[in-house]
């Protein structure tokens, strides 16, 4: 990695604070971070110490209360609800920990909900041959397992053909197995489309197939290292 | 069209939901269905009126008058505005049914030509060369079942005759066939007949000369001029008063009835619409918020905020168009069976049903503007959230020892008790909305009911305690006093009562009203006004009193001179003071003391009947010998009367208060039902997991349903009182000249009411108990949260 690598986003002195009326919970402490073009970043630390948080203020799904984000050239901390909108349309992928399918919808169906309003999708059948989930096409979420229910989400994450692409825990509920495919697709659009990715875990092997690892704590960065050697999915046990 | 991944989201969201989405389309077409079938039998009556008035030339302006000779028409047809003339013969008669003992008048009209046209509708014209040969009205034919071919007798100036029933008629002039005088109809004691002109006029003495006469005007024409000169001119022959349309007894008592009609046709429905749409608004606004986390998901994907509004709305939209649909179809098919009813009492050649497309669109857009604001509502608040937040679970909510506890009452409660009254606590407006939705439920079925309370009331209180008599007798013309000793000392006759009628405009300032005086004995026992608390007042000597209605429509206070218009004999104007006013809620009249209205008439003791009554075993045999009596106009009864009047009433008013009351149960259930259900989907998770600590089924239940049941208890009392709020609403536009309604409500209405609510609340319950029992525990774990 280069000095001259871009920077997607770039925090500065983030803060978070949630005020819950008698008390207010300090999520975020003054975080500084960039994030580069088509790294895979892994963020890691112990529950509590801000990971979601930072994510979902990176996607634009939730805002600062002090600080600057920015993606490229948009300043997302001053940024309107429309724009965040449209920023969420057009350059994020999420993949959740908990899936949040469509219940209503089929696998298809719910890659559809996302590839209907982007600009340049794949086709949703694409993008859940990219997951390896082509035999499940039709079917609703009830009827798929966990680690499908993530490829699902994952599919849909990527069919937008995002620029980039934000993971919070998707192998938290899976098995190591399944946890492995999982990763094996985020590393394929990782390499093949040279999206950027940010992927949260509680799972320091899983960092080992990083371009760099930030660990949090506390609501602060304590340390960023760069993996010398990334790893494949493949090779990683626990 | 091509579905979006969106629109198939939404259909087969509305598929999971399809009983509350079906209860919901079913509140609002019972909404719909009230107001559609309300105002589309009223058009249907007004459409079907007009085309009878313009087909068979209906007229103008009608008088009354003892006899001229046939060339006065040439001058009448010069008066400035005549348009169209057509004179005739009147003449009242005692009819004789084979097989039916109770007194029977009816009116003889000549065969009409240019005006006020016959439609035949069965049977054929009678031959003008024969003397026997009749038409009857529809109603009367109906009512005795005549036939063509039948035959009857009637008493035509002193002479018995028999008739042949040759064909059945309707005319404009009498849709609503109705004696001179009554207040209610009796199809079975009055009837009109038609006769050829010639062998009428020759039975009653009139050859070569009419006593009535009806003409159209010109375009440009007043009638209060061709009046005034028309009165002029019979004055001489006994006019008895020209009138114009709006004084003609038929087409009066339909404008009445219509205005009242009117206005259950527009309140009633618009409440219960109203109604329909609030709640409407809430049950979707709960709906919507439930899907809290889903609105976030679509946001995260950047879906705007309008894009999921809209999504919501579509949902809506397609349950509103359903329900409306159903609405409107239920409520023409409603309103063709209403107005199929009505036509008992007002005789139309055809219905013409009629429902105008814009009672179709109000339906729609007011359900459609309620459902929507409550959608919109919701997704606006699940939407202002920033999905991060939103797509967590809600935040377990902050619980505090509830005010119950806290006043120490805790310690006795259980555990479960406990949950209710705190969640009852915390979340206020949620349960508040709970309460004032099941209460409106609980008020549109009061309403629903009232009005047969207030009817009954109204009916049991006019023939009950203010008109008291068995039967009533007309006399031919005013008639000395004297006629009362023959009929007091009939036989089977306990009392008798004389009363005098004087037809008479009132006037006062600028303002008329065309009815009758009544002069009655002070003291009298049969007939009495009654003040406001029902306690019967006397007639003061001199003055006249007025029907609180009356003097509203006159304008006039105790104290004024009201001017009096005598419109018989030879119509003299007379000034009396007015006495008093009293309540009456049937009939617009005047009252005096009958030798009062002697002196005004500057008469001896004249009188134009009497009350009667009279031993239960013998009014048979009185009747018989009352048709007997030369001077004996006809009789009446009261209680038949009024049987048979209810008999009619009781079809078309109750099957009315049936239809709402349906409707309005339908919306209590929908409501109860859907709150009940909202309430399972709100708080699942937190009775599975529950369950999972080990809670049996019947103790969850009682957590949810208990909540459910105190709700529905506090909002009874709540509704029984806004029911009471809006039948006061809805009486003030009831206020008509044939009769004005009291506000009455019985305790059976308000208990059915309460009890269809807790019927309603009953099995929602138990649907929602069954799907308590199935509770997925694993599934509802094993997802997030
Ligand atoms: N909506 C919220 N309201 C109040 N406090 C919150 C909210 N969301 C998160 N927090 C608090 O902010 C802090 C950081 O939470 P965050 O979800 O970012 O942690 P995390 O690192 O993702 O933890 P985990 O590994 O358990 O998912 C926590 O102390 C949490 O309690
Ligand atoms: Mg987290």
């Amino acid at each position: 990695m280069t000095q001259e690598q871009t920077a997607v986003f770039s925090a500065r002195a983030l803060e978070k604070i949630y005020d819950m009326g008698e008390v207010q919970v300090q999520a975020l402490r003054g975080v500084d971070l960039d994030l580069f073009a088509s790294e895979f970043t892994v963020l890691l630390g112990p529950s509590g110490s801000g990971k979601s948080t930072l994510l979902n203020i990176l996607g634009g799904l939730d805002r600062a209360t002090r600080g600057t984000v920015r993606y490229l050239d948009r300043d997302l901390s001053q940024a309107t609800e429309r724009e965040l909108t449209e920023y969420r349309r057009h350059y994020v992928g999420f993949v959740f920990q908990f899936y949040n399918l469509i219940p209503s919808l089929t696998a298809r169906e719910n890659v559809a909900v996302v590839t209907e309003i982007a600009r340049a999708p794949m086709k949703p059948e694409e993008a859940l041959a990219l997951v390896g989930l082509s035999d499940r096409l039709d079917h609703f979420p009830s009827q798929l397992s966990g680690g499908q229910q993530q490829r699902v989400a994952i599919a849909r994450a990527v069919a937008k053909n995002p620029a980039v692409l934000l993971c919070d825990e998707p192998t938290g509920a899976l098995d190591s197995e399944t946890g492995i495919l999982v990763l094996e697709a985020l590393d394929k659009i990782n390499r093949e489309l040279g999206t950027t990715t940010a992927v949260i875990t509680h799972n320091s092997d899983i960092a080992m197939m990083a371009d760099r690892v930030v660990h949090l704590s506390d609501g602060h960065i304590v340390s960023t290292e760069r993996n010398s050697s990334k790893k494949r999915p493949r090779e990683l046990h626990w | 069209m091509a579905f979006s991944s969106l629109d198939r989201k939404g259909l087969r969201d509305l598929w999971g939901m399809k009983g509350q989405a079906g209860a919901i389309a079913l509140v609002l077409a019972s909404g719909v269905a009230t107001f559609a079938m309300s105002v589309s039998t009223l058009d249907t009556l007004k459409v079907s009126q007009a085309d009878f008035y313009r087909g068979f030339a209906f007229a103008d302006v009608f008088a009354q008058l003892k006899r001229a000779p046939e060339s006065v028409a040439l001058r009448i047809a010069e008066i400035p505005g005549v348009d169209r003339l057509e004179t005739r013969v009147m003449a009242a008669a005692t009819l004789d049914l084979p097989d039916y003992e109770y007194p029977v008048s009816g009116q003889i009209v000549s065969m009409p030509e240019r005006l006020n046209r016959l439609y035949l509708r069965r049977g054929r014209e009678p031959d003008p060369t024969r003397d026997n040969e009749v038409l009857l009205h529809e109603a009367f034919a109906i009512a005795h079942g005549f036939q063509p071919g039948d035959s009857l007798a009637a008493i035509i100036n002193g002479r018995w005759r028999r008739l042949r029933v040759v064909g059945i008629a309707l005319s404009p002039e009498f849709i609503y066939q109705l004696a001179p005088g009554a207040q209610i109809p009796d199809f079975k004691s009055f009837g009109i007949l038609w006769m050829p002109r010639k062998p009428l006029a020759t039975a009653y003495d009139v050859d070569g000369a009419f006593n009535s006469l009806s003409l159209t005007l010109a375009a440009d024409a007043r009638a209060d001029d061709v009046i005034a000169n028309l009165d002029d001119l019979l004055a001489r022959y006994g006019g008895l008063g020209a009138f114009s349309r709006e004084d003609q007894i038929s087409h009066r008592f339909l404008a009445e009835e219509f205005k009242q009609l009117e206005n259950m046709a527009t309140m009633f429905p618009l409440i219960f619409l109203g109604v329909a749409a609030f709640l409407l608004n809430v049950v979707v606004g709960r709906l919507v918020a439930t899907q809290r986390e889903q609105v976030a998901i679509l946001k995260a994907f950047g879906y705007s905020n309008a894009a999921v509004v809209l999504h919501y709305i579509k949902m809506i939209v397609v349950v509103v168009v359903a329900g409306s649909a159903l609405g409107i179809a239920l409520g023409m098919w409603l309103g063709q069976g209403l107005s199929a009813m009505y036509v008992e009492f007002y005789r139309f050649p055809r219905l013409i049903y009629h429902l105008r497309p814009e009672v179709g669109v109000i339906a729609v857009v007011i359900s459609a503007a309620a459902a929507v604001a409550g959608t919109v509502f919701s997704v606006a608040r699940a939407a202002a959230l920033p999905p991060a937040e939103a797509m967590q679970p809600a935040k377990p909510p902050k619980y505090r020892r509830s005010v119950i506890e806290l006043l120490g009452l805790g310690r006795r409660l259980a555990q479960p008790t406990r949950m209710i009254i705190r969640n009852i606590e915390r979340r206020p407006v949620k349960s508040l909305l709970s309460v004032v939705g099941i209460s409106f439920a609980c008020a549109i079925l009061v309403l629903g009911g009232f009005f047969r309370d207030s009817f009954d009331f109204m009916i049991d209180v006019q023939f009950r305690v203010s008109q008291l008599e068995d039967l009533s007798v007309t006399l031919v013309d005013a008639t000395s006093a004297h006629a009362l000793y023959s009929l007091a000392s009939m036989d089977g006759v306990q009392h008798v009562e004389p009363y005098r009628s004087v037809p008479a405009r009132l006037r006062f300032e600028h303002r008329t009203y065309r009815t009758a005086v009544q002069g009655m004995m002070p003291g009298g026992r049969l007939r009495r006004l009654l003040d406001a608390e029902l306690r019967p007042i006397d007639l003061p000597t001199e003055g006249v009193i007025l029907t609180d209605h009356l003097a509203g429509l006159l304008g006039i206070h105790p104290g004024d001179m009201l001017t009096v218009e005598v419109l018989e004999g030879n119509r003299p104007v007379r000034q009396v003071p007015v006495a008093g006013v009293v309540s009456e809620w049937v009939g617009v009249s005047a009252y005096m003391q009958l030798p009062a209205l002697n002196r005004m008439m500057r008469e001896g003791r004249a009188i134009s009947g009497a009350h009667m009554a009279a031993d239960e075993d013998r009014q048979l045999g009185l009747f018989a010998e009352l048709k007997r009596i030369p001077r004996v106009a006809g009789a009446s009864v009261r209680m038949k009367s009024l049987r048979d009047f209810y008999e009619i009433m009781a079809r078309q008013v109750l099957v009315f208060a049936l239809v709402n009351t349906l409707m309005a149960g339908t919306i209590a259930v929908g409501i109860v039902y859907n709150s009940a259900r909202i309430s399972l989907s709100e708080r699942a998770r937190e009775l599975a997991s529950l369950r999972v600590l080990g809670l049996t089924r019947g103790e969850i239940s009682y957590i949810l349903l208990g909540e459910l049941a105190l709700l529905t208890v506090v909002s009874l009392p709540l509704g029984c009182a806004i029911g009471a709020g809006l039948s006061q609403l809805m009486i003030e536009g009831l206020q008509t000249d044939l009769y004005r309604v009291p506000l009455v409500i019985s305790p059976w209405t308000y208990s059915f009411s309460a009890t269809v609510v807790c019927v309603a609340a009953f099995f929602s319950a138990l649907l929602v108990r069954r799907k308590l029992d199935h509770l997925d525990l694993v599934a509802v774990l094993k997802t997030k949260e």
